[in-house]
């Protein structure tokens, strides 16, 4: 379990003022010069070394991503993106940072913003959040009043301005060159990689794209140190990590934990346990919406970790752990994912456009039992023919919550059409 | 002929949101400036106000009307005076956004994406809107109202009928994301 002073997010749930002053009170903004100026290879060596992964989905290890970024010319502008387009169906961390933990973020901003080289930064913000938004500017406002950014921001010698970039309604914009595309004033269609962005991204300039969680807890580990950092959680998932638990639980919550807690501690200490006992559960769906779900046997014993959770053919994802008990119609549930999938696609590859609503119409028809056996593995082969076929994640996503329903409910299928059938 | 202008308060805005974009690279400004003229017109973007804003950001037409089409959030048609956003996927379906879309039936008479006929309410059911914490939630133009049931959504919009405030937020007393009743384990330092 994560100590209390451990705890990064100490204004998760809004409970302490969130602007600059009681920001301050919590130990941002404290000494930020004093990190910038030991450089910024020293920056991206601590990020490195605490372990720290990227927390919107993929994990992909946070100092390796900057230090992709090309040796700078001093001619081409350098970019950085805060990815806070945050719609994953059961994730609503992000969320809770923007509105109660901005300066958490704009001091990860601007530190990162001096490891990567660049001078401007946007953070694309989902439209959705208009409250969220409105602290964000606050923030960013009080932060250019104190001399935190703009030119030689936090007294640094390093001049960076950031801008709130609001989305307007597009889940795909949450993949990371759609979002390029989209601040750039087109659709949020996904380009192909590579180039990376980190090579080519926004502008056609080197731009380095992070979530929100990612740079609001880089402040944090420079002060405290790598090792402090890496000293947590689980081999390869360093560090605490903000849950969300939605769905069946009691008392659903998000909550920051050390990675690779079981998932059943989780459950039971923060959700108030599952609906009805531990008994009741039937599936968790353990990292957000994209993630396939794992039956009550898995979760009796799974830790929540990037590691863990593959070797179970699940992920961490982004920590949104839907719960759901035998009440559920877990086959409904997933169609209405892939209904969501369905609606989200951007519409640019064939077998993500008409895959998606091929299985949302399959699906329904599965629910009421309408189909034959075979069927079930049509619908597989169609899940196979999704992933790995499209120029983004979008597809796989869609794929594998359905693969996930056939892998451990197949008989709960077999069962509906057996019925359907009698009846 | 486009007909459209910006009121002169956000037309100053305008030119606030262009400084944050290099100066060959205006398109950026598309949904911001969008936004902004949808707000200007009462909760919808009309074809003039796209056309006089591709115009301005020097991109193609046809690229306006792409963005517009392509964004959920860009309302391309009039809507009632409260635009009910009822969160349909998973995590809110299951603690009962189904329960949500009937009472919209039930006393307001209206299915998804219609309005009533006094012009106060429209129905649409969107995706994950991103509070799956605490589901059910439904955003009323601008604001999210959370942790919902059938009774205290009906009292919302009875309230929101009557012209009386309502409080966005968590409909049963909820500190923002954590968990109800207990929040001994966040006070942490």
């Amino acid at each position: 379990m994560l100590k209390a002073s451990d705890r990064i997010f100490t204004n998760l749930y809004g409970t302490h003022d969130w602007r600059l002053k009681g920001a301050e009170a919590r130990g941002d903004w404290d000494k930020t010069k004093a990190l910038i100026s030991k450089g910024k290879d020293w920056i991206i060596q601590e990020i490195s070394a605490s372990g720290l992964r990227g927390r919107g989905g993929a994990g992909f290890p946070t100092g390796r991503k900057w230090g992709f970024m090309p040796p700078d010319d001093g001619k081409t502008p350098r970019y950085l993106v805060v990815n806070a387009d945050e719609s994953e169906p059961g994730t609503c961390k992000d969320r809770d940072i923007l509105r109660f933990e901005p300066h958490k973020l704009i001091e990860g901003a601007l530190i990162a913003a001096v490891a990567i080289g660049a001078h401007v930064g946007y953070i694309y913000i989902r439209g959705e959040f208009y409250t969220e938004a409105n602290h964000l500017e606050e923030a960013i406002i009080e932060a250019y009043k104190a001399g935190l950014l703009g030119k030689n921001a936090a007294k640094s010698g390093w001049d960076f301005d950031l801008y709130v970039h609001r989305g307007a309604g597009a889940y795909i914009c949450g993949e990371e060159t759609a979002l390029l595309e989209s601040l750039e004033g087109r659709k949020g269609m996904p380009r192909l990689k590579p180039p990376f962005p980190a090579v080519v991204g926004l502008y056609g300039c080197p731009t380095i794209v992070n979530n929100v969680e990612t740079l609001a807890v880089v402040p944090t580990i420079l002060r405290r140190g790598a090792s402090w950092f890496g000293g947590i959680g689980t081999p390869n998932n360093a560090g605490p990590k903000i849950y969300c638990l939605s769905g069946h639980v009691n008392t659903p919550c998000n909550v920051e934990e050390a990675m690779g807690i079981p998932l059943k501690e989780l459950i039971e200490k923060y959700g108030g346990g599952v609906r009805g006992g531990w008994d009741n559960l039937l599936a968790v769906i353990p990292g957000g919406s994209s993630v396939p779900l794992i039956p009550k046997d898995v979760c009796e014993k799974v830790l929540m970790d990037f590691t863990s959770l593959a070797e179970v053919k699940s992920g961490l994802g982004t920590g949104g752990v839907i719960v759901m008990d035998k009440s559920t119609d877990i086959v409904r549930a997933i169609a209405r994912l892939s209904k969501f999938y369905m609606h989200e696609s951007c519409g640019q590859c064939t077998p993500c456009r008409e895959g998606t609503g091929w299985m949302w119409r399959m699906l329904t028809r599965l629910a009421d039992g309408i189909g034959d056996t075979k069927d079930i593995d049509v619908l597989e082969e169609v899940t196979y023919e999704i992933e790995g076929h499209t120029i983004c994640a979008l597809g796989d996503a869609a794929a594998w919550p359905v693969q996930g329903l056939i892998r451990h409910f197949r008989p709960e299928l077999e069962r509906r059409l057996k019925m359907n059938r009698i009846a | 002929m486009t007909t459209f202008k910006f009121s002169k308060e956000n037309a100053e805005r305008v030119k606030e949101i262009l400084i944050y974009y290099p100066p060959d690279r205006k398109a950026s400004a598309i949904l911001p400036l969008f936004e902004l003229a949808q707000r200007q017109c009462g909760g919808w973007l009309p074809k003039e106000a796209i056309e006089a804003i591709t115009e301005m950001l020097e991109v193609s037409l046809i690229r306006g009307y792409e963005v517009a089409t392509f964004y959920t959030m860009f309302n391309l048609q009039p809507l009632g005076k409260y635009h009910l956003q009822v969160c349909g996927t998973t995590p809110c379906m299951l603690r009962g956004s189904e329960d949500l879309k009937g009472v919209c039936k039930r006393h307001l008479g209206i299915e998804n994406k219609e309005t009533t006929k006094d012009g106060l309410f429209t129905l649409t059911e969107v995706e994950c809107i991103g509070a799956c914490a605490n589901a059910p939630v439904v955003q009323i133009n601008d604001d999210y109202f959370e942790d919902l049931d059938e009774k205290s959504f009906l009292k919302i919009l009875e309230d929101l009928k009557a012209d009386r405030e309502v409080k966005p937020g968590s409909a049963i007393g909820r500190q923002g994301s954590a968990p109800e009743r207990r929040r001994d384990h966040a006070k942490g330092k």
